[in-house]
């Protein structure tokens, strides 16, 4: 999909939630009837517990998880009725524990789905490069193991692999939970200005209130498999919603200041 | 006459029989190692699997070693010749760490990449190919190790079917009382099973993932 001019495409709905369930084989419920639409560019904030049904919704998109029932849409086709192999190639995938290949250098991980979609040599190693670039990282890292990086290089790795083919959705699992403070607040600001330049959909899980306050353009708050509410960070502070009250008292004073104003 | 002499005096009997014996372990490991992945590999990969082939294979390790070669001499092509017999049975043995240290190392693979790569839309064999199997192939060479090494011993038993080996050596011996004799078969064994080990040992470090 295009990026093409943000008036119309904005409003162009991305990912469908229709209704979905989602049911343990031991018969414990973790989604209860989700009904949500993602729009085009947005960065829309699963905001929740533990346990809430965030991480399992976004499963469903990439259908790492199948519904058990209604329907989930991508791009206006149900999953299951779409090549999973290639639904998820078109989907960019980031986890908080990261998962980069031990054994692949840093050039090999980010180049990944590119080479398995048959990219040339030529075109793989540029996109590498565009790509290290994009994330902040020099490119002698290219050459680098996992294990020789940081844990905040890591997570740049994980962003430049997710990135790859340029999939125009991008799935992040608590992509910060794990790493310092310091460190997590360059890579929230690097995901803005980034973000501001690729306009792709994102799709965000956290249980960090600041964190989807800053990054959000909208938030969904989760509870026990049901969404309670959906608002835009700014409404979300004034929110008269008890859940959402509890995690503002909870996370104190002056939320007002990081909250995203939709600065774009 | 001291052992030296003994081993400089019947050199080329000492070597073929080393010769023998290596093509018993070496058949059976080969054919150990193209059956076992693939059963190792299935039984990671469908659970269903895991107990049927893992407990198969532990069950035949349980037989003794000189029942085994009498349970397999009526198997037809098999009981034919004593080397074949000699074969199937090592192989046999070498089964269970082959498979077990494949579904090991395989389970042992890192959920995280898994689900990363599986996540970024690798298919079922390119996780296989690219991911897990690299990353599992120090644990599944050290299950071939003690696959080898204990092939080696029990090679030696082979010759109580005739089929050769350094055990040829190690029986004549032991049936003529004769030291000299069971150490011209169990040197070259033990410095067989010492150099296999120490040989997959390196190349499994060689090859672990950092």
């Amino acid at each position: 999909m295009e990026r093409g001019s943000t008036g119309e495409s904005a409003a162009k709905t991305v990912i469908e939630f229709c209704g979905v369930l989602y049911v343990l084989p031991n018969g414990k419920p973790l989604l209860q009837g989700l009904n949500l639409t993602i729009k085009c560019g947005e960065t829309l904030v699963f905001l929740g517990r533990s346990g809430s049904g965030k991480t399992t919704t976004l499963k469903l998109i990439n259908r790492l998880l199948v519904p058990t029932g209604g329907d989930v849409r991508v791009n206006g086709a149900s999953t299951m009725a779409t090549d999973v192999i290639r639904l998820r190639r078109g989907i960019g995938y980031v986890i908080q524990d990261v998962g980069l290949f031990p054994h692949f250098t840093v050039e090999r991980n980010i180049g990944i789905v590119p080479r398995i979609e048959g990219w040339s040599n030529d075109r793989i190693h540029a996109r590498v490069h565009e790509l290290l670039e994009m994330v902040g990282l020099p490119p002698e890292m290219a050459s680098r193991y996992p294990h020789e990086l940081s844990g905040g290089q890591r997570q740049r790795v994980g962003v430049a692999r997710a990135l790859g083919a340029d999939p125009a959705i991008l799935l992040m699992d608590e992509p910060f939970g794990a790493l310092d403070a310091i460190t997590r607040d360059q890579l929230q600001q690097e995901f803005l200005s980034l973000q501001q330049r690729l306009n792709k959909t994102v799709v965000f899980v956290t249980h960090d209130l600041r964190e989807a306050l800053r990054l959000g353009s909208r938030i969904a708050l989760m509870e026990a498999g049901r969404l309670v509410t959906v608002l835009p960070p700014q409404e979300f502070l004034r929110s008269r919603d008890p859940l959402a009250a509890a995690y503002l008292r909870a996370f104190g004073e002056r939320l007002d200041a990081v909250a995203n104003r939709g600065t774009s | 006459m001291n052992i030296l002499h003994f081993f400089a005096e019947h050199h080329e009997e000492i070597l073929e029989l080393t010769l023998e014996h290596l093509w018993l372990v070496g058949a059976s490991t080969l054919l150990a190692v193209l059956i076992g992945i693939p059963l190792g590999i299935l039984s990671a990969q469908r659970p269903m699997w895991n107990r049927p082939v893992l407990g198969t294979a532990n069950i035949i390790q349980t037989i003794p070693s000189l029942a085994l070669f009498g349970f397999l001499l009526p198997v037809p092509w098999i009981g034919a010749r004593a080397d074949r017999l000699a074969i199937l049975a090592l192989t046999l043995y070498a089964l269970l760490p082959v498979i077990r240290n494949t579904y090991t190392g395989i389970r042992g693979v890192d959920a995280s990449v898994v689900e990363a790569g599986r996540g970024m839309g690798l298919t079922d064999r390119q996780l296989l190919f690219q991911v897990e199997l690299p990353l599992a192939v120090s644990v599944i060479l050290s299950g071939v190790r003690v696959a080898v090494v204990v092939s080696v011993g029990l090679a030696t038993i082979a010759a109580a079917i005739g089929a050769g080996g350094l055990g040829e050596f190690i029986f004549r011996g032991l049936a003529m009382v004769n030291n000299q004799l069971i150490l011209a078969g169990a040197i070259p064994a033990a410095i067989l099973a010492l150099s296999a080990d120490f040989g997959l040992g390196w190349l499994e470090n060689r090859l672990r993932p950092r």
